[in-house]
């Protein structure tokens, strides 16, 4: 089936399959107060789901529940509770494996118990969403809002997105679709937000309209066979590659992860239309920049405004895309930098470390502030942190109570 | 799908590999009463396999493969170990993606195919080991169970990790020295059959590969029951010869062995009532068929 061939026509609930071109850039926008979650299921609401899984992890429990809303309202093919993480990520590639356009969300602990589908995902060229809803997955046991968990899904070979706000979640949800079912992508996208920041509190956000939803997914157009017994089968190798210890067969492995590979490169075209690049930047040419994704880029910039009022100019490179990572985006817009801050929502500084590896002059990056563990991060101490930088005095934020 | 959708365009056929030119002209996609005597007949939907030589796992893969009801909308659903290195050269789709998940890629397969194909039969079987189903799997092959899961799940149980050589399993008898039981497994071989009888299946069966016809009526029985009803599970003895000492012509031996009347592998067929009055409407409308040919002939 042609993809278009629907367009203009109407599904069951009587929203019509609609360019998504026009649905997202020209259709009028309604503009509504809700949370991240209600975002999430009102994006979900248009976006011509199959099939989606569900767990409870906090915090994207309300979130898959409210899907579920969606599916009782029959806007959604099937749904159904999964018994674990791992489970549920299984189930989600048995159902893309049989021609479905698949969403789940999960979260922290979640995220890394089901660590191990997602290179399978990407291998099996599966294009799953899932909203991954960052917390804490350190002992203690933690619910608090963290970012570590994209490092791990970062080497997974998922496009990975970070969302800042939850307009971005809205668009990107069904960008997103967009973008991983291309033939030349065909990946699965770990759409990432700080939980809690996004998903627990309310935001105008600016929706399409109700009756307007996403042409469906076209299983046919996958650069790998549906398994649906509905094209000639054959045997699909002549050897198994898992057993045999040859050039030939390390050939074929190694070839095969390069092209999942060369295929999160060939998403870059199609991110960059959808999302308007893979980075925003304002005064780039600024002496001090912060770059920074999710909600990092929130407080970096009540930090510049803060700043401002001093008369302390500061630019700002808000990353959207982490896979594919913009690389040669981030070499021209920190080119005049003498200071790249790089505020981050965990213990380790994956994002300065991957900044670092990427422009010329890596001195040139402050890998912080950090905060963790559910910790918010005052605009104050990203101030505090550029002021240290150059050099200008300031009161000590200690004991501000 | 059936054989009509799979006819090689003539300008192409000489260049087309001799088992796919096979499989057009001498499959039994599509036939109704295909069956194990098809083989040897008939192009068999395995085309070949690396298991080791005499394995009673290739005579099983052979004969489910040819009792298969409906192959040509039937996807296959695999893990990791011996059996992996047969899907491969399997002319019906079939998943591999991780080791132990296979009911729940199954589970999302066949909700899927619902989704898609509404008014068309899809049958979706699981195969895989006794490491894959009862020990890392159990939680998935469980949960898909309770959860009523329309598909046929077949656990080849060779009592041990075959494919990475010969260590204890759930499903391995009690006292036997292997691999990581290097003083005899402590406890019993895990009553799979009965927890799956106790989970919801509707029709479970325990018994080995030494009968061709046995294994044609279990798999047909089991794949028509998770059509209509619900989870089905079928536990196969096949005997990893390697592992415990036998050789390459003994593995039928070692099957009629272990299915006598004492032994662990005695036939033992569990059918729930839903499930009976199924079987017993199909067998009707086939003596009905039967006796309206046989009334037509005289």
């Amino acid at each position: 089936m042609d993809p278009t061939s629907v367009i203009g026509t109407k599904n069951k609930k009587g929203q019509v399959f609609t360019d998504p071109r026009i649905m997202m850039r020209e259709a009028p926008r309604t503009p509504s107060f809700y949370t991240g979650s209600e975002v999430i299921k009102e994006a979900i609401r248009r976006a011509s789901i199959d099939v989606m899984i569900a767990y409870p992890i906090t915090p994207q429990s309300e979130a898959a529940a409210l899907i579920g809303e969606l599916f009782a309202e029959g806007y959604i093919g099937d749904y159904f509770r999964g018994e674990s993480e791992f489970a549920v990520m299984s189930q989600c590639a048995g159902a893309a494996f049989g021609g479905a356009r698949v969403f789940t969300t999960t979260a922290g602990p979640g995220t890394m118990r089901a660590m191990e589908n997602f290179p399978m995902w990407a291998g099996a060229r599966l294009p799953i969403q899932c909203i991954v809803t960052c917390r804490g997955i350190n002992s203690p046991l933690s619910i608090q809002p963290d970012t570590i968990e994209i490092s791990y899904l970062m080497q997974t070979g998922m496009l990975v997105w970070h969302a800042e706000t939850a307009q971005d979640f809205y668009d990107w949800i069904l960008m997103g679709y967009m973008v991983s079912e291309e033939p030349e992508v065909h990946l699965p996208l770990a759409l990432c937000c700080d939980g809690f920041f996004v998903t627990h509190t309310k935001d105008v956000v600016d929706l399409t309209p109700t009756d307007m939803c996403l042409p469906p997914y076209d299983p046919y157009r996958s650069p790998v066979p549906c398994m649906d017994m509905e094209c000639p089968p054959v045997r699909m190798m002549r050897d198994p590659f898992i057993m045999k210890s040859n050039y030939i067969s390390y050939a074929t492995h190694a070839s095969w992860q390069q092209e999942v590979w060369a295929a999160a490169e060939r998403s870059r075209k199609h991110t960059i239309a959808w999302l308007n690049g893979l980075i925003e930047t304002e005064d780039v040419d600024a002496d001090v920049l912060i770059v920074t994704s999710g909600t990092a880029v929130s407080q970096g910039r009540e930090a510049i405004r803060l700043l401002a009022d001093e008369g302390i100019r500061v630019g700002l490179v808000k990353i959207k895309t982490l896979r594919p990572w913009p690389e040669e985006e981030l070499k021209e817009a920190t080119k005049h930098a003498t200071h790249i801050i790089v505020p981050e929502f965990n213990v380790i500084g994956w994002m300065a470390k991957e900044i670092k590896a990427t422009i010329p002059r890596s001195e040139r990056v402050i890998a912080g502030p950090r905060v963790c563990g559910g910790m918010t991060m005052p605009p104050e101490i990203i101030v505090e942190e550029i002021k240290r930088a150059l050099g200008v005095r300031s009161g000590t934020l200690a004991g501000r109570g | 799908m059936s054989k009509e959708r799979i006819k090689i365009s003539p300008d192409l056929y000489d260049i087309m590999p001799s088992d796919y030119q096979d499989l057009v002209s001498s499959a039994t996609y599509g036939k109704e009463d295909r069956g194990w005597k098809d083989i040897g007949t008939s192009k068999e939907l395995i085309e070949q396999h690396s298991l080791c030589a005499g394995c009673p796992e290739s005579m099983a893969f052979r004969y489910i493969l040819a009792s298969l009801p409906n192959p040509e909308d039937t996807v296959m659903v695999g893990s990791t170990g011996c059996t992996s290195l047969v899907f491969p050269m399997v002319a019906v789709h079939n998943i591999h993606s991780l080791f132990g998940n296979q009911n729940a890629i199954a589970s999302g397969l066949k909700r899927a195919l619902s989704v898609r194909f509404p008014d068309r039969v899809k049958d979706v079987v699981v195969l895989a080991g006794d490491g894959a189903t009862v020990d890392i799997g159990l939680d998935m092959t469980l949960q898909a169970w309770f959860r009523q899961e329309k598909f046929t799940t077949i656990c080849f149980d060779n009592e041990l990790y075959a494919n990475t050589g010969g260590q204890e399993s759930g499903l391995m008898q009690k006292g036997f020295v292997a691999k990581m039981a290097p003083v005899g497994k402590l406890f019993d071989k895990v009553r799979l059959p009965e927890i799956a009888r106790e989970s919801g299946c509707h029709y479970v069966v325990n018994c080995t590969v030494s009968k061709p016809s046995l294994v044609e009526k279990v798999v047909r029985n089991a794949v028509l029951i998770a059509r209509e009803i619900g989870p089905t599970y079928l536990q196969l003895y096949t005997p990893c010869i390697l592992e415990i000492g036998k050789n390459s012509m003994e593995g039928l031996q070692e099957m009629r062995d272990s299915e006598k009347p004492t032994e662990r592998f005695a036939f033992k067929e569990y059918i729930s009532e839903p499930a009976k009055q199924l079987l017993a409407e199909r067998d009707a409308k086939a003596k009905e068929k039967k006796a309206a040919a046989k009334q037509l002939v005289s």
